[in-house]
């Protein structure tokens, strides 16, 4: 007989592990991931390729070379980052940047905190913000759907004039504040049904809400996260937003809109559910979800930038800690009803 | 509607290999040794020498203080020795030593399998019946049973919680008793309820075993006081905090008994043995012990003496698996890991679980992803992961103040952790440490 093993209970596991997690959220952004190829074409190819790998192999390099420690790529959590960092980009960038990107997220957000686990902001956030801030004309300019799908290599002033389009939130943003009528800037926007379907400009991944609902179902249904952080994110919004057009139906555009354009999906579903930046107990989740959706719709409707997700993500990581130190989860015994004699 | 407790709880795969299997009488092995700590408190002081001849039944060590135990023989025979012998625990502890003769049952116990309902006892005579008979709960802790019948003053009892919800996986023991020992078991409890002089008690069966909620529930139609609750499966449902919140939905507060919200619990088996000391005069000598485990031939429900070494229990289900890794006493959840086949069945020995190789070993621990589902599986509404942050920074005050001593050792945060962190490791180490400085505050 072999020796016994001893060790202390329990003796069993759920056999769930970080990769398992990872790779179900990988697997919950494909239809998206669909989508994007489909409306994009070969740029989204191109986004999703570069960001994904160069994550990765920054991943490997600084883990073996810089911290010296067994590299962790095997976890998924650095293609994830790829994954989700090219989802918010838009798919006429040059492959220099997105790499630039990678690094950002990859070795300043992710590695240099210690790797998985103790990275205080999303990791794929903070290289889309950086980009975002060093690049902006390149980080704005959206290919528009369909009509972009074979141009990537070789564009010329003429395809990328063809080719691009304000963002629907950017319309919106233009319109309000050179006052136009809302009548008539409805008028420019896609439309609803349109805007679910994902025909509309924006980065490669929040384009199709249907597939990211599709996606957040099986994060759901698997039990990788809960409904806690989207519900609020996404009930905030509403309300916030609902409030707003009530109050003045003319300068505001109402729940929907707001729903289905920008990276409100994606963020709300895929970015702000983080594991490692976001809170522990359920009534931290909600405060934290009520956050992110609130400082959206402040940044969109009253800020100068007209999409406002990926900061108000990054602000409400910041607030984690402090909400995790306050808001513990409900103890067992703590409400107590009296016996009857 | 099914019920369950209010926070957290997981559900392991349930591999009830030995479901349905009768409980077969497990021959007397020629060598017994019968610990003298079996149970919760004091061990008990031997009261026999090398070379004293004994029979079945017989007091061989008397309970040492209030909390303690007696213990009797289990089988008849000589008095080998009394020695060291290791234990579940790991460690040496002393133990008589009989070698059996024969299996001579002293003449006080009635062995007729005749049912006898009705209840002559007292509530005194009784708790002083099962001190006697050395009565601990079965479940697993092996709590001598007087002392919880033994309300402290100026609390009262409303109601009795029998717990025959068997959580573990694996374990099947409580199941086969209610199936094969209803009716005793119903006698058991009225006893019970006769001593703690309550008017309703409540019987917990998770949803599992639907033959025993059917059976208990037709033989309990002539005794409306008691009642069946089938539960929702859910581990860790067996707690004593959590099979009360699930019955009767009152919960205990941190740091305090059952009793403080009106209920003492008992275990099934417990209750079958209380009958048998009560109604027949025997003491506890043998107990039912599941032999279970994915390589083995017979997974079984045993009846056996106390005293017997594991390995003939596991001889009797078709011997060792040439691919055995670990053996455990108990379920997987709660259950200790042993040193050798040759530990004593105990009283608290509820089953014996025989582990391959693929199932032994944890996984490499990684980094804390902070999933917050260590959090969402706490049946106390604790966060594992910050008590074992603060256990390995030794930060105690900390600990302290987020309830370590709250926990119940269930094992849902490790059994769950994606990163397979050993939460539960450091929060043992914790909760020793914390319940150090807290005792030393009180002094
Ligand atoms: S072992 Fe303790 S901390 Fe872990 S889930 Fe159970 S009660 Fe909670
Ligand atoms: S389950 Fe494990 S990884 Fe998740 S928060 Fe708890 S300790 Fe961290």
């Amino acid at each position: 007989m072999n020796t016994l093993t001893i060790s202390p209970s329990p003796h069993v596991h759920s056999g769930d592990s970080v990769k398992k997690n990872m790779y179900w959220v990988i697997i919950a952004l494909l239809p998206a991931l669909a989508a994007s190829f489909f409306y994009f074409g070969i740029g989204a190819i191109i986004v999703t390729l570069t960001a994904v790998l160069s994550c990765v192999i920054f991943e490997f390099l600084i883990s073996k070379y810089i911290l010296k420690t067994e590299p962790t790529i095997g976890d998924g959590s650095a293609a994830l980052t790829g994954l989700l960092l090219a989802f918010n980009l838009p798919t006429y960038l040059p492959i220099w940047i997105i790499i630039i990107g990678s690094l950002v997220a990859i070795g300043i957000a992710k590695m240099s905190f210690g790797g998985l686990g103790n990275n205080p902001f999303n990791p794929a956030l903070v290289g889309r913000v950086f980009l975002l801030i060093s690049f902006p004309v390149q980080m704005t300019m959206w290919p528009t759907p369909i009509l972009s799908r074979f141009h990537y290599f070789g564009l010329t002033p003429e395809i990328i004039d063809a080719t691009t389009g304000a963002t629907p939130l950017a319309i919106m943003k233009e319109g309000v504040s050179s006052g136009i009528a809302h009548a008539e800037l409805m008028h420019r926007l896609p439309s609803l049904t349109e805007l679910f379907m994902g025909i509309k400009g924006g980065s490669a991944g929040e384009s199709a809400a249907a597939a990211l609902l599709l996606g957040v179902a099986i994060l759901l249904y698997k039990r990788v996260i809960t409904w806690h952080i989207p519900v609020s994110v996404v009930g905030s919004i509403i309300v916030f937003t609902g409030l707003l057009h009530l109050y003045d139906v003319e300068s505001y555009a109402g729940p929907a809109f707001h729903l289905l354009t920008g990276g409100v999906m994606l963020g709300a579903f895929f970015m702000a559910t983080d594991y490692v930046t976001s809170p522990m107990a359920p009534k931290g989740m909600i405060i934290f979800g009520v956050g992110v959706g609130v400082i959206t719709i402040l940044i969109r409707v009253f800020g100068s930038f007209p999409e406002g997700i990926s900061f108000a993500i990054l602000i409400m990581n910041g607030f984690t800690p402090l909400i995790d130190k306050y808001i513990r989860p409900k103890r067992f015994g703590e409400v107590n009803k009296p016996i009857k004699a | 509607m099914l019920k369950t407790f209010s926070l957290g709880g997981i559900h392991p795969a349930e591999n009830k290999l030995s479901a349905g299997k009768k409980i077969v009488i497990l021959p007397i092995p020629e060598q017994v040794s019968v610990p003298l700590a079996q149970h919760i408190g004091a061990p008990a002081e031997a009261l026999v020498n090398k070379g004293d001849v004994v029979k079945v039944g017989q007091l061989i060590a008397a309970s040492a203080g209030f909390v303690s135990s007696n213990i009797h023989s289990p089988v008849s025979g000589k008095v080998l020795k009394i020695d060291d012998v290791v234990d579940a625990s790991g460690y040496k502890h002393r133990a008589i030593i009989i070698k059996t003769e024969g299996d001579e049952w002293d003449e006080s116990i009635d062995r007729s399998p005749e049912l006898i309902q009705h209840i002559n006892t007292v509530p005194h005579q009784i708790v002083e019946k099962l001190k006697e008979a050395g009565i601990v709960g079965l479940g697993g802790a092996a709590f001598p049973s007087h002392v919880k019948l033994s309300l402290p003053p100026g609390k009262i009892c409303d109601i009795l919680v029998i717990n025959g919800v068997e959580c573990e996986p694996y374990l099947t023991s409580d199941h086969q008793l209610m199936m094969e020992k209803s009716e005793e078991i119903v006698v058991g409890i009225r006893i019970l309820m006769k001593a703690l002089k309550v008017e309703k008690a409540v019987i917990g069966i998770e949803n599992n075993k639907l033959d025993a909620i059917e059976k208990m529930t037709a033989l309990l139609a002539e005794h409306p006081e008691i009642r069946v609750q089938a539960l929702k499966v859910q581990y860790p449902q067996g707690g004593e905090k959590q099979l009360i919140d699930a019955c009767i939905g009152r919960q205990i507060p941190s740091g305090k008994l059952p009793i403080e919200v009106g209920a003492v619990v008992q275990n099934v088996g417990t209750a079958f043995a209380v009958y048998e000391a009560v109604q027949k005069n025997k003491p506890l000598f043998e107990r039912v012990v599941t032999v279970t485990g994915k390589s083995v031939k017979n997974p079984s429900n045993f009846l056996a003496r106390i005293g017997t070494p594991m390995s003939f229990l596991i001889d009797a289900a078709g011997g060792l698996p040439t691919d055995t890794s670990k053996i455990i006493g108990g379920g997987p959840m709660m259950g200790k890991a042993l040193q050798s086949a040759e530990v004593p069945i105990t009283k608290g020995s509820s089953g014996i679980l025989i582990m391959p190789e693929e199932l032994a070993n944890r996984k490499p621990m990684q980094n804390c992803i902070r999933c917050a589902k260590c959090v969402s599986v706490c049946p106390m509404g604790l966060s594992p992961y910050l008590l074992m942050l603060a256990t390995s920074k030794t930060i105690w005050d900390r600990a302290e103040e987020e309830k370590i001593m709250d926990c119940i050792e269930c094992g849902s945060c490790n059994f769950t952790c994606p990163s397979s962190r050993p939460l539960l490791d450091y929060i043992r180490l914790g909760k020793g440490k914390v319940g150090q400085i807290m005792r030393s505050r009180t002094k």
